[in-house]
């Protein structure tokens, strides 16, 4: 293919994920305000583990999904399996996407600010498929699917820049080590984000008695979300460590120093204390439930913070926005 | 303070009252001071007096910025100064919460080390009393003996790393297990680990050095303190601890991208150097490149900078050559709008000259000139000349980029490309712009702590992964002998945090005794 036929086809491959994102979130959205579909995860292994339908969500969890060919599918179940589906779909297409950005370029795609975000909405959509083939998480696709619309819509209309070759800055194999690990971790900060937003939301419905006829009455209980969020925090947490200091190592490589305060590291660090402050509330008395899921989403904002602010509003030596 | 979930060993501090009496107090203090309470607010308080740092531009990395801040805010400017907000990482109020986060840490960590110590040595607890009230058992009847069951459940146990304990024949029969202390184990590591990075950066900021120097092409430099342009090091490095080694840069290349898309975007930037590693030595050719740099006796030489420096002609006004230099200009832009300043205090009379070179010259009524491109494709030179007395026999320090222009007259301005000569007001000389050559700009440091650094880092991520993802657990299996003669088995298991696989090893466990029969 030559370049332009890649070109062309990445930015198709973009275009049609957020296609398929959005019709995959008005499934999710109509799944979510049907009557009650299935009891969500929480009881552990209470029912018979079911076939999944259409899409591979799960071995081994606690889905308590009704059997394949039980009389008719409840329609919220149903619109939640298409959007699964559709998400599966998505994040192919994404890949697909990435890969042929990549390829264009002759180099990985993580050069400017529009590619990182498209890497990163991929890291999104692949952080929530991949936890998804442990347990049900058909309930949280509407809280992944729209951060990740909201991050490609970003950068195909604000942060689009042609491929192009890299600076020398960036000409290291530490550029895949720090970055990769980056990625990741935006995918699993983003869900666990939701799933803090969301466990907040429960518990509040909880304490009002509205848990069982209000909007989150397909959520698991808000101690189950608490749960969850903690596993991907603590999935996510230590994969940052790497990432900080692979960067480090990288710098100290770069720019004679390993740590040198540049603004970008420096919201690297606010980062990672906000979520060693949250490893710590898990384990705080008065600090367990919905204090620990504010301190989730600060974590989260604190790395959207460095990862939109520092890269376009202050002047740092990550300026590689390419805007 | 110590991590998170693993809180085997840990009781939080009841809210109860101080005690009154004095030592009494200062225990109750000290616990308060070293619970996770007090940390996780020291742990925000470290996130919130980073910020400032971020967004207020710091000496440490771009004092200009700093000055230019302060003389424009008048009011807000030297206050801050004063508060030490452009210095936010060594300024004591931001010493003074990683300190305390520090000592909570130690006064937290350290006493667990010793219980940890101890509960690694002591045996697993006895069984409870009543193993079905356990949320994962199983009850089943074996035809084996009790003896020979509960051998085989510490083999199966043994065989996989747990730490097994047999019932004394007065307790009763059963076996004890238990797993995973390297959760604790992990997160005393890991939070040691933080002391030690702690350590490593203190060791590296006393004993470590760095400096920058610009060097023309076709020049050299000798690694002592007057070829620095900028040095700093620290309390306990100084100029004798400087390596003997010498370089001269004889070709520097850069490269820029020429699509419209990226129009000026750098591609290439590439040093090459002929290098003496020590008096004596012999010379050797290197490359030096972003990201590459090149190592010399502990010391790392990085390539930071570039720009340009035009040749400069000017004669007086007796006809006197008195310069004809390569004189170096400092980038102001992405596009190398460069300023610089030509002191020429053999001339008589004495002639001072400010600069704006520009590689590709683009004019524009607002901005004035600028450069529109980094390569020198069009290049051009704004001169403004001054006459007066430069200063220079004050004794007074200057700088080799400013022109202190008071006192002194201005002769007039000139726009000049190559070539081209300006003949100075009053017969006072000429200036003539000739061509040019690069310059490049290394950043040369020791830092004696970042091996250390670095190995207390990869240590934290392993006691972290240690603290995060091993669970702490029990198991145990309980027999007695019914009135058939069969052999009544009870196996239960208790994880202290989530419990994980836990389910399963118990399930295995009991399929591994019933299988035995």
């Amino acid at each position: 293919m030559t370049s332009i036929g890649l070109a062309e086809a990445s930015n198709f491959a973009v275009y049609a994920t957020m296609v398929t994102l959005t019709f995959a979130m008005i499934a999710f959205a109509m799944s979510f305000s049907a009557t009650r579909v299935a009891a969500p995860e929480g009881l552990p292994v209470a029912v018979p583990v079911g076939v999944p339908v259409g899409v591979p969500v799960g071995v081994g969890a606690t889905e308590s999904l009704p059997e394949r060919g039980a009389v008719g599918l409840a329609p919220g179940l149903r619109a939640a399996n298409i959007g699964m589906a559709l998400t599966w779909l998505s994040f192919v297409l994404l890949l697909i996407g990435v890969t042929f950005r990549g390829l264009w370029a002759g180099r990985v795609p993580w050069g400017n600010m529009y590619e990182f975000s498209i890497s990163s909405a991929l890291g999104i959509l692949g952080v929530f498929l991949i936890w998804s083939l442990t347990r049900d998480l058909r309930w949280l696709g509407l809280f992944v699917v729209i951060p990740t619309l909201l991050t490609l819509g970003l950068a195909v209309t604000v942060l689009y820049t042609e491929a192009a070759q890299l600076v020398p800055a960036l000409k290291s194999y530490w550029l895949i080590i720090h970055v990769s690990a980056a990625i990741i971790c935006a995918g699993a900060f983003t869900v666990a984000g939701a799933t803090a937003g969301l466990s907040i939301a429960r518990s509040r419905a909880e304490i009002k008695g509205t848990a069982e006829t209000g909007w989150t009455k397909n959520l698991p209980d808000a101690e189950r979300l608490r749960i969850l969020t903690y596993r991907i925090i603590a999935f996510s947490f230590p994969l940052w460590t790497f990432a900080v200091i692979a960067g480090a190592i990288w710098a100290e490589n770069a720019w004679g120093r390993y740590w040198g305060w540049d603004p970008k590291e420096t919201w690297a660090f606010i980062t990672w204390v906000v979520y060693a402050g949250y490893l710590h509330a898990r384990s705080t008395a008065g600090w367990r439930g919905d204090r620990a899921s504010w301190i989730a989403i600060l974590g989260l904002v604190a790395f959207l913070i460095n990862y939109f602010g520092v890269n376009i509003f202050v002047n740092s030596l990550h300026s590689y926005s390419g805007v | 303070m110590a991590d998170s979930t693993g809180t085997l060993t840990t009781t939080e501090p009841s809210p109860s009252l101080p005690p009154l009496s004095s030592t009494g107090f200062a225990r109750w203090m000290w616990r308060q001071f070293t619970s996770m309470r007090t940390a996780l607010i020291l742990l925000f308080l470290l996130a919130f007096v980073s910020i400032p740092g971020s967004i207020l531009p710091q000496r440490g990395t771009n004092p200009i910025l700093v000055e230019q801040w302060i003389a424009d805010a008048p009011t807000w400017g030297p206050l801050l100064d004063t508060w030490g907000f452009f210095d936010v990482y060594a300024a004591p109020w931001f010493a003074a919460v990683y300190l305390l986060l520090f000592i909570s840490l130690i006064g937290c960590v350290v006493p667990r080390v010793g219980v940890h110590w101890r509960t690694m040595r002591m045996p697993p607890p006895p069984a409870p009393r009543h193993l079905g009230r356990l949320p994962e058992h199983q009850k089943f009847t074996s035809q084996q003996s009790e003896s020979a069951v509960l051998e085989s459940a510490r083999d199966y146990l043994a065989s996989r790393r747990w730490r097994v304990r047999i019932s004394d024949p007065d307790e009763g029969a059963w076996i004890a297990a238990e797993k995973g202390y390297l959760r604790e184990t992990g997160n005393l590591v890991f939070h040691l680990a933080l002391i030690g990075i702690l350590i490593a950066v203190a060791v590296g900021g006393l004993f470590g050095w760095r400096g920058n120097v610009i060097v023309k092409e076709g020049s050299g430099f000798s690694n002592t303190l007057t070829q620095y342009d900028a040095w700093g090091g620290g309390r306990f490095s100084g100029p004798e601890d400087l390596p003997p080694f010498a370089f001269t840069l004889q070709d520097f290349r850069v490269e820029f991208d020429r699509t419209e898309a990226q129009l000026g975007s750098p591609r290439l930037f590439e040093a090459d150097i002929e290098l003496q590693r020590e008096p004596g030595a012999p010379l050797v050719n290197e490359r030096i490149e972003v990201n590459y740099p090149v190592s010399i006796a502990g010391a790392k030489v990085f390539l930071v900078g570039h720009g340009y420096a035009p040749q400069f002609t000017v004669t007086d006004s007796q006809g006197r050559v008195v310069l004809d230099d390569w004189v170096v200009f400092l980038p102001q832009d992405g596009n190398l709008t460069s300023t610089g300043v030509i002191k020429v205090p053999d001339a008589v009379p004495e002639v001072g000259i400010q600069g704006l070179y520009l590689p590709t010259t683009a004019l524009d009524e607002v901005r004035g000139p600028f450069s529109i491109f980094p390569e020198a494709d069009d290049p051009s030179v704004f001169l403004s000349a001054w006459t007066g007395d430069l200063g220079m026999d004050s004794g007074n320090p200057q700088s080799i980029y400013t022109l202190e222009t008071e006192g002194m007259e201005q002769l007039g301005l000139r726009a000049l490309i190559p070539g081209q000569t300006w003949e100075l007001p009053d017969g006072a000389g000429t200036i003539t712009l000739g061509n040019y050559i690069r310059w490049a700009s290394f950043q040369i440091a020791f830092d004696p702590g970042k091996e250390a650094a670095l190995a207390a880092s990869v240590l934290a991520i392993l006691g972290l992964l240690g603290s995060l993802f091993i669970r702490r657990r029990r198991v145990w299996v309980r027999v007695h002998t019914a009135d058939d003669g069969t052999t009544l088995v009870e196996v239960a298991g208790l994880a202290r945090t989530e419990a994980g696989e836990l389910p399963v090893e118990v399930a295995d466990l009991a399929a591994d005794l019933k299988g035995k029969q």
